[in-house]
């Protein structure tokens, strides 16, 4: 737990000083939102069932490029080597990692996810703590399977191709499920999805637990 | 009798099929500074990457303090201090961050110890000075404090000198000195064939991943161990 705190306070006040991840992830969101938004300029009537996908195709890829540059910082200066010769439980460096992804990606998402309603002209208020329980279960999952696989290819000169086609289809089960139970969130509430809000939560439970059980042969060399 | 501080037996690797250590020998006692020459490419650093423990070799037995590397890896860890051709020190923390960062890491709880390393980087008092913002000297400095922030009975350091200018370069003999009086163990990797006999109370030669010759003991003649290492590293690549 000494070692989980030390790391997620200096990854926390890293982002501080710099502000490098939260900056870069937020303007590629909006961006995106920007893009996707114009690019289908719903009617009204077919806005809402735009925000869904919007949504997590911004998740995605704000993801991608922050989880990656948060390990960008483990590996200037060999900084992964000082950690892995350090006498620490290698989960505990994923379990920190995870956390402070999870934590960054959720205030990317606390700006993207209202200018998507904003663009798509869609009144997200009535639907916000359904909404953030749903984010926060899809970024939960999300998280556990980038965080793994960032470490897996922390060191390859082709990471930034590697990430996402290592993480991609796996994630797929999760996207999925989010896209329906934000539908779900906007539409008839979150009740009428159980079965997705089952696969977020298996989901989570199963990548989280792989993550832990994993980690410490792929941190190994 | 105590346990060595090291005491490696057939270290093996290969990269991609290439071998680099073929089956490398060596103990290292308490009080004892070795240093390692070798060309490069000779395999000194991976040796080093191996006893710090963040490479597995291929074949081999590691015992750190007498505590077995692979299966007491934490107790054998706990021991050693590394400094790579890499600081280990977060670029956009400062000084007293990286050192405080890694002494929880360590569960070093000994403020004085930390502040007293801290002094000698000469960083002490640039509270909020990023290490971006700091000399290679300097870094230099807080990597070496960052490896021996834990008092490792063993120190391993690959190649510290190099880039630094003659006042930095004296600063860090002098503290490889005091840790020699302290009873701590070091491992050292130098190019320089005059500082190998200076500071080594042994010196090893390690070419194309074997060790080569060893002195037996202090270097008295430094013309002499250039000589020695002309000839056993002549013919190489």
């Amino acid at each position: 737990m000494r070692a989980v705190l030390a790391i997620v306070r200096k990854d926390l006040l890293i982002e501080w000083r710099t502000r490098e991840t939260v900056v870069t992830t937020a303007v590629l969101g909006i961006l995106l939102v920007t893009v996707l938004a114009v690019a289908h300029d719903p009617t009204p009537a077919a806005a809402p069932a735009l925000v869904a996908p919007v949504v997590w195709a911004a998740v995605v890829f704000t993801g991608l490029l922050g989880v990656e540059r948060g390990f960008l910082l483990e590996r200037e200066q060999d900084c992964l080597g000082g950690l892995r010769g350090a006498p620490i439980d290698p989960t505990a460096l994923y379990v920190a990692k995870l956390l402070v992804n999870v934590l960054l990606l959720s205030v990317t998402q606390a700006v993207v996810v209202p200018l998507t309603g904003l663009f798509l002209r869609v009144d997200l208020w009535h639907a916000v703590p359904s909404l953030v329980v749903v984010l926060f279960l899809g970024t939960v999952g999300f998280a556990a399977v980038a965080t793994l696989f960032a470490f897996v290819t922390v060191r390859l000169r082709t990471r930034q191709v590697m990430l996402p086609l290592l993480v991609l289809p796996l994630l797929m089960p999760l996207l999925i499920a989010a896209v329906k139970a934000t539908e779900a969130v906007l539409g008839p509430g979150l009740g009428t999805a159980r079965d997705a809000v089952g696969v977020l939560v298996s989901f989570d439970v199963i990548f989280v637990t792989a993550g832990l059980l994993l980690f410490p042969a792929i941190i190994r060399d | 009798m105590s346990a060595p501080a090291l005491d490696a037996r057939g270290i093996w690797r290969d990269f991609s099929g290439h071998p680099v250590l073929r089956g490398v020998d060596l103990t290292v006692e308490a009080g004892e500074t070795v240093v390692l020459l070798g060309p490069n490419g000779a395999g000194k650093s991976t040796l080093l990457r191996i006893l710090a423990l963040l490479l597995r070799p291929r074949a081999g037995e590691i015992r750190i303090g007498g505590h077995d590397a692979g299966r007491e890896r934490a107790e054998a860890v706990r021991r050693v201090g590394y400094l790579g051709h890499e600081s280990g020190c977060y670029p956009d923390l400062s000084a007293r961050e990286n050192l405080a960062f890694y002494a929880d890491l360590f569960g070093v709880a000994d403020a004085v110890h930390t502040d007293e390393l801290l002094a000698w980087t000469g960083l002490a008092d640039a509270e909020r000075r990023p290490l971006r913002a700091c000399s290679r000297g300097m870094v230099q400095r807080v990597a070496l404090a960052r490896a021996l922030l834990h008092r490792p009975a063993l120190v391993l350091l690959d190649e510290p000198f190099t880039g630094l200018d003659p006042a930095a370069t004296e600063a860090l003999d002098a503290r490889l000195r005091a840790l020699r009086r302290e009873g701590a163990a070091a491992l050292i990797t130098v190019h320089d064939v005059a500082r190998a006999a200076s500071l080594g109370t042994r010196v090893l030669i390690l070419h194309a991943g074997r060790l080569a010759w060893t002195s037996g003991g202090a270097v008295a003649d430094p013309a002499a161990l250039a000589e020695t290492y002309r000839a056993v590293t002549a013919g190489r690549g």
